[in-house]
């Protein structure tokens, strides 16, 4: 009797017409555990905790309009072609992936039956392939069954240079193969942990073989259906003006049961975030507003009896200052910040540990940033698992000029320090913001009180992230002592964002400056690690490994962290919405539901 | 009269070819590039980019791709949108309603205030109308549009709750209550707009009737004993009108000006947003095209003055 009542439970919950805190409650009533509830989901197929978001509704539809409002719209919806988050979040409306990323950085299955795992047969044991296991009874908005053959063709699409899919970096590497007609296998090339990567998230959007197959390489530009997106998605397509507006309404045969909650949705682009705020916090005209790239205070003052509020999501975006081990002012075969030189100052360890005490990352903090910063010593910021615990910050201007006195520089008559008649000068460039700028003036204030002569610079941002090589204000040619900017995590395993500093990719004239490493940080240690990891199935060691990364950089002062950036949004007093720091704003779209 | 206008016409051939070398040339020289957005985010290698560069010929000479440009545009291709993969033709004839009627009702309410009260103005030089009236004026013109519309949108959206401040293209009713959403959503694009215009022109319209108004002729007609309205209206109002068509025709680039900061700040799809997000995303074809329109708008205006001086004044001979 009561195996029978618990498997229909459980059957409930696995298809959301039971949420996981009602299934624990009912199980708590009878004298379970919650531990044990859990691992009896588990049991039944429920992967652990795999959505936190819970969902209400219990019946399609009935929400009413659901108005977003984006700052800078989409232009484009093909989410193989989205160069920006704005694309991507348009395509994701109507397009979906085999699974997406929810806010702890787990998988949520999208179009996949279920997460491939060791245990259910899905991941090889040595990592070089991955089963993926598609929802039987989905279809396109045209109402053609969704088969394994769109993701192989899908595969063949964006991996195809002609196409110039800028998702070829994700697929370009791997081979898909047909396993039935509900199931794919990704075949990889080398041994790779981080699996998740093809199908997943923005870039993981399956496009329809039926609609796409003629517009496979240099015609992919023709395909009508790149502005009239057909996918099967939560809403159905219904009008598209590109930076400005992109409708959808209800599907009526969507995958998931009670899903989606609204009745059209509204995308509108264009204006500016504070006006956007306003527009969700005080008028109301707006349930949702995308990236608040505003100060604190603004936010606090327009939140004061409003009608909305801001909601933040934790990623791994970081704000950091970068040091130069090269040297930028001398010139070495037409190229500065060669190699083959070495920075002057910041080349003796103990000078950069000096320089990274006088970053006053709680003055940032209060000052610039507020709710939508946290402080940290650690380059790397998540997900959880990845984050080192062994690291520390303070901000002791005595003890940095104690520091800088023992590494020989004394403060001269000008109160400048100098070493050898040479100048403890240094240029601190960064891109033009204001927030950014304000950072400058914190850190070159206590730089002052320390003996360091700081000059400031700020380049336009689209110059400072430019790929010009012409140009040498450029980030990556890195022509200043210091820089300081952001560099996004946009999944949630370190793999790419660790890779960047490996030796092997140490920006320089012979790469038109496209190698990643911009500091050019040299350091046989990390690369060995890095190798490793790139390598290691055992999930615990390759964290471990991950973790020196972060604390070699640390012990090394490469990077002096600023920020742990959070996600910031506003979102009307109703609106539930589900969001990640690990995925982008729509990722999740199916599970937004208003509260009555 | 019709060979003047077109010897007009292909004298402004010439110079829309000139100003189009210019417009490309600046924006060749200009830094960053569509996939600018690609270089911080460490999932997409550089190659990926340099493939997208050279896709879309951005790594060609400049001259090559001005030839190129100029060639397409002959044929009546607009080119094609790095950003949006699409037709720039298209795009802008997307946003073009838009910008025409916010545009055309602010310069109609700019003249329907600045014409009665310039000329009533002028007919009553420093009475307590005037200086009221010259006083707003110099209010008006001395308020940017990008700060009166946000003190609209505190006051009117924030404050009162009255209107909305978000644009939206497709309002979902039909007949009369479509009509009156149009209207509501803008009023205060328009208002903002217009009465910027309004402000200058006022000045203008009342010095311009002040210049004529003291004319022999006109004290002739008075003499004859025509009534003060038919003075007024027919004789001195035409002739101070050449010098007012002049304004509105060579201020109406000024208004496409204007108007670009207002859709940014209403969040109205009209060319001039289009232009912001363009140049915000460095979609070279898009800001080309944009500013190509702008520059025939105001050859072509300048035309429609010349052609409507004849008109208003028969004694400039059009040859």
């Amino acid at each position: 009797m009561l195996e029978k009542e618990l498997r229909s439970m459980i059957g409930q919950v696995k298809d959301g017409r039971m949420d996981r805190r009602a299934f624990v409650k009912r199980l708590a009533a009878v004298g379970f555990t919650a531990p044990l509830a859990n691992q009896l989901l588990a049991l039944g197929g429920v992967a652990m905790a795999q959505s936190p978001a819970v969902y209400k509704p219990t019946k399609r539809g009935g929400g009413g309009p659901l108005k977003v409002l984006w700052w800078q719209g989409p232009t484009l919806l093909n989410p193989h072609f989205a160069t920006g988050t704005k694309d991507q979040d348009g395509s994701r409306l109507f397009y979906e992936p085999l699974a997406s990323w929810d806010a702890d950085g787990n998988l949520n299955p999208i179009l996949a039956a279920e997460i491939p795992s060791l245990a259910n047969g899905g991941l090889a044991a040595d990592a070089k392939s991955v089963v993926w296991k598609i929802k039987p009874g989905v279809k396109w908005h045209d109402g053609k069954p969704l088969t394994a053959d769109d993701f192989v063709f899908t595969w063949q699409y964006a991996s195809d240079p002609a196409t110039a899919a800028v998702s070829i970096s994700t697929y370009g590497d791997i081979t898909v193969e047909k396993v039935s007609d509900l199931s794919i296998r990704i075949l990889f090339k080398t041994p790779t942990p981080f699996w998740a990567n093809a199908f997943v998230g923005a870039y993981g959007c399956v496009l329809p073989k039926h609609l796409f197959a003629e517009y496979k390489g240099s015609k992919s530009r023709e395909a009508p259906n790149n502005l009239t997106p057909v996918g099967t998605g939560p809403y159905k397509f219904v009008e598209f003006k590109p930076g400005d507006v992109v409708r959808g309404e209800l599907n009526p045969d969507y995958h998931m049961p009670n899903r989606p909650h609204f009745d059209t949705i509204e995308m509108k682009g264009g204006g500016d975030a504070v006006s956007a705020a306003r527009a969700v916090i005080q008028t109301g005209e707006f349930d949702f507003a995308w990236n608040m790239q505003v100060e604190d205070d603004v936010l606090l003052r327009l939140e004061k009896g409003g009608k909305g509020k801001t909601v933040y999501a934790t990623g791994g975006d970081i704000e950091f200052i970068a040091i130069n081990f090269t040297d930028p002012n001398v010139e070495i075969d037409g190229e500065r910040s060669s190699i083959k030189t070495k920075h002057p100052i910041l080349s003796d360890p103990n000078v950069r540990k000096a320089l990274a005490l006088l970053v006053d990352r709680d003055s940032v903090k209060k000052a610039i940033y507020g709710r939508a910063g946290r402080t940290t010593a650690n380059y790397l910021n998540g997900p959880e698992k990845f984050v080192s615990k062994n690291t520390s910050w303070e901000f002791n201007i005595e003890k940095a000029s104690k520091m800088l006195d023992d590494a020989g520089w004394k403060v001269g008559a000008d109160g400048v320090r100098e070493k050898d008649g040479k100048k403890f000068k240094l240029l601190y460039q960064t891109s033009t913001n204001g927030p950014r700028q304000k950072t400058q003036a914190i850190v070159k204030q206590a730089c002052q009180k320390a003996g360091i002569d700081v000059e400031l610079k700020s380049v336009v941002a689209s110059v400072f992230f430019s790929s010009d090589v012409a140009n040498p204000d450029t980030y990556p040619k890195f022509y200043a002592d210091i820089e300081e900017f952001q560099i996004p995590m946009t999944q949630p395993d370190p793999a790419l964002h660790m890779r960047r500093y490996i030796s092997a990719n140490v920006a320089t004239k012979e790469n038109k400056w496209q190698g990643q490493n911009f500091p050019r940080y040299v350091n046989k240690e990390y690369d060995d690690a890095i190798a490793a990891a790139e390598t290691e199935t055992d999930p615990v060691k390759r964290a471990a490994l991950y973790i020196k990364c972060n604390d070699l950089l640390w012990q090394d002062t490469v990077f002096i962290p600023v920020m742990h950036r959070l996600l910031v949004d506003a979102c009307s007093n109703t609106l539930r919405p589900a969001l990640s720091g690990w995925a982008n704003r729509t990722d999740n779209i199916q599970d937004w539901y208003r509260e009555a | 009269m019709s060979q003047y206008v077109l010897r007009r016409l292909l004298i402004a051939v010439p110079s829309l070819l000139a100003i189009s070398l210019v417009l490309f040339v600046v924006l060749a020289l200009a830094p960053g590039d569509p996939f600018s957005e690609l270089a911080t985010n460490p999932n997409v290698p550089p190659e990926v980019q340099a493939a997208l560069r050279a896709k879309f010929g951005l790594d060609d000479p400049i001259y090559l791709r001005y030839l190129h440009w100029l060639n397409a545009m002959l044929h009546g291709d607009w080119g094609f949108s790095f950003v949006s993969r699409m037709n720039v033709d298209t795009l802008i004839l997307q946003r073009l309603p838009a910008t025409l009627y916010v545009i055309g009702s602010a310069q109609i309410l700019a003249l329907l205030i600045a014409i009665p009260v310039g000329v009533y103005a002028a007919t009553k030089p420093y009475s307590l109308f005037d200086q009221i009236a010259n006083t707003l004026a110099f209010v008006g013109f001395s308020l940017p549009t990008f700060f009166t519309g946000i003190l609209f949108i505190l006051i009117f959206s924030v404050t009162l709750d009255w209107l909305p401040f978000v644009y939206t293209t497709d309002i979902k009713a039909t007949g009369i209550r479509w009509v009156l959403e149009m209207i509501r959503q803008a009023i205060m694009p328009v208002a903002v707009l217009g009465l910027f215009q309004a402000a200058s022109m006022t000045r203008f319209v009342r010095s311009a009737m002040l210049d004529v108004i003291r004319l022999d002729y006109v004290t002739t007609a008075r003499a004859k004993g025509l009534g003060q309205t038919t003075v007024i209206i027919k004789h001195v109002m035409r002739n101070a009108m050449i010098p007012v068509v002049t304004l509105i025709a060579l201020q109406m680039p000024a208004v496409f000006g204007g108007a670009i900061v207002t859709e940014q700040i209403f969040r109205i799809p009209g060319i001039g947003s289009l232009l912001i997000s363009s140049i915000l995303s460095n979609d070279t074809p898009v800001v080309m095209a944009v500013t190509f329109v702008f520059a025939c708008l105001v050859v072509l205006f300048n035309l429609i003055a010349d052609v409507l001086y004849g008109w208003l004044d028969p004694r400039i001979s059009l040859r």
